[in-house]
């Protein structure tokens, strides 16, 4: 900048750097109105609705709307726990993550090493075809596949039941079945598909670790526990702390479509009761409460593992 | 060389043997579905099919395929696939080009409030009264709109961009290209593979796509093919179906399992073509850090 302007522009430097934005912008005007749909979209479809969490904070009523309703301050969430149904919605969405995660989460960790394991590459890409296969199906097509298979009367399991003289099991109409049947399909559905990342993380290691290895007299299990293991260990790292952060988040979809009033007590999570007590019932207050607690506890679990896994692993997303 | 054990053979059997029944696990259902769909419904109904079509008879496909409904769910569902799937990458490509460009001002800004919607997600039901209060109830606009930007997608594309060498962008420049141009003559030819993945990933979420049609739509005619698929499995279309139908067809079993491989048929089709893609994507570890 010229020398003789500077008392010119620190008696008005307002304006100047007005200026200077504005030229910033007029300068990068493509770049913005790229990005500009994007911001609209996130603004209207995500923090209007993030912003449509007052109403959980008032008796809101439709008619009346968000300005009419009247307010309750915290009464929802206080009252939250004495709900003998959110305990019950509660208790079941913990149990199936937890389930989920004890054995969801390391068997396509599992799958890979043993996928990793194989020399012929032919049979290598056949089976990995056929195990891809599942997550493209829809939640539908899986649910009518886990009904079809587990129907007393002409389901493949009960036949076999009864081949070797036993009565035949009502699967999807007991209670204590129905969160093994939610996991173990889930796993079907999703552990073929999700070794691909773990696949890519092991096809970066270096072979000369093997061989160095090898030399050393270090036998095959030696080998992955030593050199697999903490090779793949910060992309297991970062899944978990995602799986973490997702732990309440069960996929409706799943659940709803192996949901029947008969397994309704263990099977009922918290995304299939706000949308039956809140959307067709109408308790749209209470349900959104429900619905920020398990926002509120998705954050805190994703930023605690985030910690936790910092100190202990050193790795983590942010 | 070094010569393998006999430990590690049996071991890299056993290994072999056990993956090929896992796989097995994952085409058997679809096998013994197949079969069902060709055979007649007593058949299935005494539990007479496994893997094989047991009294095989067409009439299972005739009733499914003179379903005007199903059709008209077929139609919806190609629809919303082929239309959203293009908004999707429309909107997604250009808002990871903006956000590929490290000095824009405000880009940190807009990349937090972007992650914080993964980390912290809206409710369901202010969602639900958001669409509604945009008046897109009961159109197919709610199950395309919704999900225009994928939060991931979109930093798996803007990491992607990122890694174009900056010489090819300045090339462009002094060419003459704005930034439209670029993007659409350089930087998207140049992203094939990741946009077709990308692509592929909001396909199949609109093709399988049920949570959305449930919330937003209770017009008849706009269902899409899995909400019509779920009420034909679990509700009593089927029977309705085989009612009007007045074929000789005994049982809804069958109907069930013909329209199951209808609705799945597309994606069994397109996915041999594509999978090459990932299989290999996996094994050269396509995944950059």
């Amino acid at each position: 900048m010229a020398s003789p302007k500077i008392s010119d522009s620190q008696t008005s430097i307002q304006p100047k750097t007005k200026r200077k934005r504005k030229n910033y912008l007029i300068r990068n005007w493509q770049i913005y109105s790229m990005i500009l749909p994007g911001i609209i979209f996130f603004i209207v479809f995500k923090y209007v609705p993030l912003g449509g969490i007052v109403i959980a904070f008032q008796n809101y009523n439709v008619f009346q709307g968000i300005q009419g309703s009247p307010w309750v301050g915290l009464d929802h969430f206080v009252n939250l726990f004495t709900y003998p149904d959110f305990l019950r919605i509660l208790r079941n969405t913990i149990l199936i993550a937890l389930y989920q995660l004890i054995f969801g989460f390391p068997a396509p960790i599992i799958l890979a090493l043993l996928l990793n394991e194989l020399r012929l590459m032919f049979v290598k890409r056949t089976l990995q075809t056929v195990l891809y296969l599942p997550h493209f199906l829809s939640w539908v097509i899986v649910g009518g596949l886990v009904i079809t298979f587990l129907s007393p009367n002409s389901g493949i399991i009960n036949e076999i039941i009864r081949t070797f003289g036993g009565d035949p099991i009502y699967f999807m109409q007991h209670p204590e079945y129905f969160r093994t049947i939610v996991v173990s399909s889930g796993i079907w559905k999703e552990i073929g598909w999700s070794t691909i990342i773990y696949l890519a993380a092991l096809a970066g290691i270096n072979p000369e670790l093997y061989e160095a290895a090898e030399i050393d007299g270090a036998n095959k299990f030696r080998q992955v526990w030593s050199i697999t293991i903490p090779s793949i260990l910060p992309v297991i790292m970062i899944l978990l702390i995602l799986n973490i952060g997702n732990f309440l988040e069960l996929g409706f979809e799943q659940i709803y479509m192996l949901l029947n009033p008969f397994v309704r007590e263990t099977g009922e999570v918290f995304d299939t009761y706000i949308y039956r007590v809140g959307l067709l019932g109408g308790q749209l207050s209470y349900t959104t409460a429900i619905g920020v607690f398990k926002s509120v506890v998705g954050l805190i679990l994703i930023v605690g593992a985030n910690q936790l896994s910092k100190k202990l692993t050193g790795n983590a997303i942010f | 060389m070094i010569k393998e054990s006999p430990s590690r053979k049996a071991f890299n059997w056993f290994n072999i043997a056990f993956l090929s029944i896992l796989s097995l696990t994952m085409l058997l259902p679809f096998i013994h579905i197949l079969a069902g769909s060709f055979s007649a419904g007593t058949a299935i109904t005494q539990g007479r099919v496994t893997l094989f079509p047991v009294d095989f008879t067409l009439d299972n496909y005739r009733v499914v395929f003179n379903d005007i409904t199903l059709w008209r769910a077929f139609g919806v569902t190609v629809l919303i696939t082929v239309m959203g799937t293009f908004i999707n990458l429309f909107f997604t490509s250009l808002m990871a080009y903006g956000l590929s460009k490290d000095h824009l001002k405000g880009r940190s800004l807009i990349l937090f409030l972007v992650i914080f919607t993964m980390i912290f997600s809206a409710p369901l039901i202010p969602t639900y009264l958001t669409v509604r209060a945009l008046g897109l109830l009961d159109s197919i606009w709610a199950l395309i709109l919704p999900g225009t930007i994928n939060a991931f997608n979109l930093i798996i594309m803007m990491s992607f961009f990122r890694n174009i060498p900056k010489d090819m962008l300045e090339a462009a420049k002094i060419d003459g290209c704005g930034e439209y141009r670029t993007l659409w003559s350089v930087v998207l030819p140049m992203s094939l593979p990741s946009l077709s993945t990308i692509g592929l990933f909001y396909a199949v979420g609109h093709w399988n796509g049920y949570f959305a049609a449930l919330l937003y739509i209770r017009n008849n005619d706009l269902f899409p093919l899995q909400v019509k698929l779920r009420r034909l499995i679990v509700e009593s279309d089927a029977e309705e179906m085989l009612q009007a139908a007045q074929l000789s067809v005994q049982s809804v079993e069958g109907i069930k399992m013909a329209s199951i491989i209808f609705a799945t048929l597309p994606v069994l089709v397109i996915y041999p073509m594509i999978q090459k893609h990932f299989v290999k994507g996996a094994n050269l570890g396509a995944i950059k850090g």
